[in-house]
């Protein structure tokens, strides 16, 4: 099976310190859900960042839709990164823009014209629900409304590979479960999932999930030994 | 079911407008303003010293310089009647007695005039060519031995100074007109600069939704390019006016160089040209800023 993502002893470090991530390898296949776990400060946004092109790693290989991402020419990134929706730890939200206008970003972006992109950015909207909030700017939303309007931003344009950094952080455990519920639907029509989340209760909520743990900057499970529940009996997210 | 939100069409700007309340456009009005001025001011004195240069370019005087009264006239008939024959001259005119006085009595006085005071006697001709050294050397050989006492001058000779004059302050202007494109360019640069600043985050994410460059590089060009056709029109008519006021003033004058110095129909279309221009140069500025800033970002 083609991967999706490669990380092949990848480490990244900034500026002159130490690094903050070490020969991390590891292979992400298509249609897979992944959550990614770890402390804070052991480097899941940092691998979370390389993963959404944010950033180049100081050494090793990434491959990313079978490409070199390493590599890869500045000019080619915006190509690459229309295929990868990222969910950010803190919204990233357009301030000037409202909900609905930051939900549409991706596709005006992607050239839609404005009358084929309502119908789509207006049932995410319905999705979400933030039906009443569609024309509210980000400041004038709760926390979990500009988490769900980042989510939707996100989705909307159906990604190959999803990258959401705490996705959950900001919301109620029903509103949680319900985005968790959009991401599977997102996982069964092919879009590969990678979450990194905190909350260990998430990590039961969605079967067939696999889960890599950093810690201080390495994955301490390369082998994909360690789920939640565990099943050691399936590796198929860890080809190392 | 909730009712549609209504879509308002500043939401659709990534980078939000000006609207006209930051300092830039006023800034870019104030340049044409001054570009505009410089730039008519060369022209006129372009139109001016086109128009003098014309008047003058076949003007000769021959001056007959002697002495002795009867000498000087039999001199200055038989000068008359050997120009009057040239190939080269079109028209002839003998300046009358009572004329060269009225020319002195500025600085002689009009009761001063005696016999013992030598003036000279004047013949204005009007060339067919130009009052070049050819055709100068040509006239002093026809007259040098009917009237050795002539002496040939063209016009444009006594005003070479001036030409010179006009020929620096064009250059003036256009150096002015140069000074205030790159002052605008500078302007513009900083704007961006400081645009990039602000929306830096926006921008950010734009790239990570997979903006390109360009797309992004065409939000602040057309910022810029709405600056600069408020700034270029409110110019524009700052300058005209200013520039009917002193045409309708210098009217009034009456001077001839004054008047000569009056613009053309097509003086007045690369006036109306230059803000187009300017807009050009700050989205052109603006694009290479920004270009160049985002191509230090991943």
């Amino acid at each position: 099976m083609d991967s999706i993502v490669q990380f092949e002893n990848v480490g990244l470090r900034y500026g002159t310190g130490t690094e903050t991530l070490s020969d991390i390898s590891f292979t992400l296949f298509p249609g897979s859900f992944y959550f990614l776990t770890g402390a804070s400060g052991a480097g899941k946004t940092s691998l979370l960042r390389l993963l959404f092109l944010a950033q180049r790693p100081s050494r090793g290989l990434i491959r990313l839709f079978g490409t070199d991402a390493v590599t890869l020419p500045r000019e080619r990134l915006p190509g690459f990164r229309r295929r990868i929706g990222v969910v950010f730890q803190d919204f990233r939200l357009v301030p000037h823009l409202s909900a609905f206008d930051n939900i549409a970003l991706p596709l005006r972006v992607a050239g839609m014209s404005e009358k084929e992109l309502r119908i789509p950015v207006q049932e995410m909207i319905d999705w979400v629900g933030i039906e009443h909030r569609a024309s509210a700017r980000p400041a004038t939303l709760s926390g979990g409304e500009q988490q769900r309007v980042a989510i939707a931003r996100a989705v909307i344009a159906r990604p190959d590979l999803l990258v959401a950094d705490e996705p959950t952080g900001n919301v109620d455990p029903e509103m949680a479960v319900r985005l968790l519920r959009l991401f599977e639907a997102l996982n069964r029509l092919g879009t590969t999932i990678v979450v990194a989340t905190h909350d260990i209760n998430l990590l039961g909520r969605v079967r067939n999930a696999h889960m890599m743990r950093l810690d201080k900057g390495k994955l301490s499970d390369p082998t994909g030994a360690l789920r939640y529940p565990p099943k050691p009996s399936d590796e198929q997210g860890w080809a190392r | 079911m909730a009712a549609r939100p209504k879509y308002r069409k500043q939401d659709k700007s990534l980078i939000p407008e000006g609207r006209l309340t930051g300092p830039m456009p006023w800034v870019i009005a104030i340049m044409m303003l001054l570009t505009i001025l410089a730039a008519a001011g060369g022209l006129a004195l372009r139109a001016s010293a086109v128009q003098v240069n014309a008047d003058l370019a076949g003007r000769v005087t021959v001056q007959i310089v002697e002495a002795n009264p009867d000498l000087r006239s039999a001199q200055s008939i038989a000068a008359a009647q050997a120009l009057d024959q040239s190939r080269l001259v079109r028209t002839i005119e003998t300046v009358s007695d009572e004329e060269v006085e009225q020319l002195l009595a500025p600085w002689i006085g009009s009761e001063g005039f005696d016999s013992s005071i030598p003036i000279p006697a004047l013949i204005d001709i009007d060339l067919n060519g130009p009052a070049n050294e050819t055709n100068l050397d040509e006239l002093r050989d026809l007259l040098v031995d009917i009237a050795p006492a002539a002496r040939v001058d063209a016009h444009g000779d006594w005003l070479k100074p001036l030409f010179a004059l006009l020929a620096s302050l064009q250059y003036l202007a256009l150096a002015l007109v140069l000074l205030l494109a790159f002052a605008t360019s500078a302007a513009v640069l900083l704007s961006a600069r400081s645009s990039l600043n602000t929306h830096g985050e926006t921008i950010n994410v734009l790239h990570l939704l997979g903006a390109t460059d360009a797309q992004i590089t065409r939000l602040f060009q057309r910022r810029i390019a709405l600056d600069a056709l408020f700034g270029g029109l409110v110019g524009l008519l700052a300058a005209v006016t200013v520039l009917l006021l002193i045409a309708t003033q210098a009217g009034d004058i009456g001077s001839g160089l004054l008047e000569s110095a009056l613009l053309h129909w097509y003086d007045w279309v690369i006036l109306g040209l230059i803000p187009f221009a300017g807009i050009l140069l700050a989205m052109l500025t603006a694009r290479l800023t920004v270009m160049r800033a985002l191509r230090k970002i991943l």
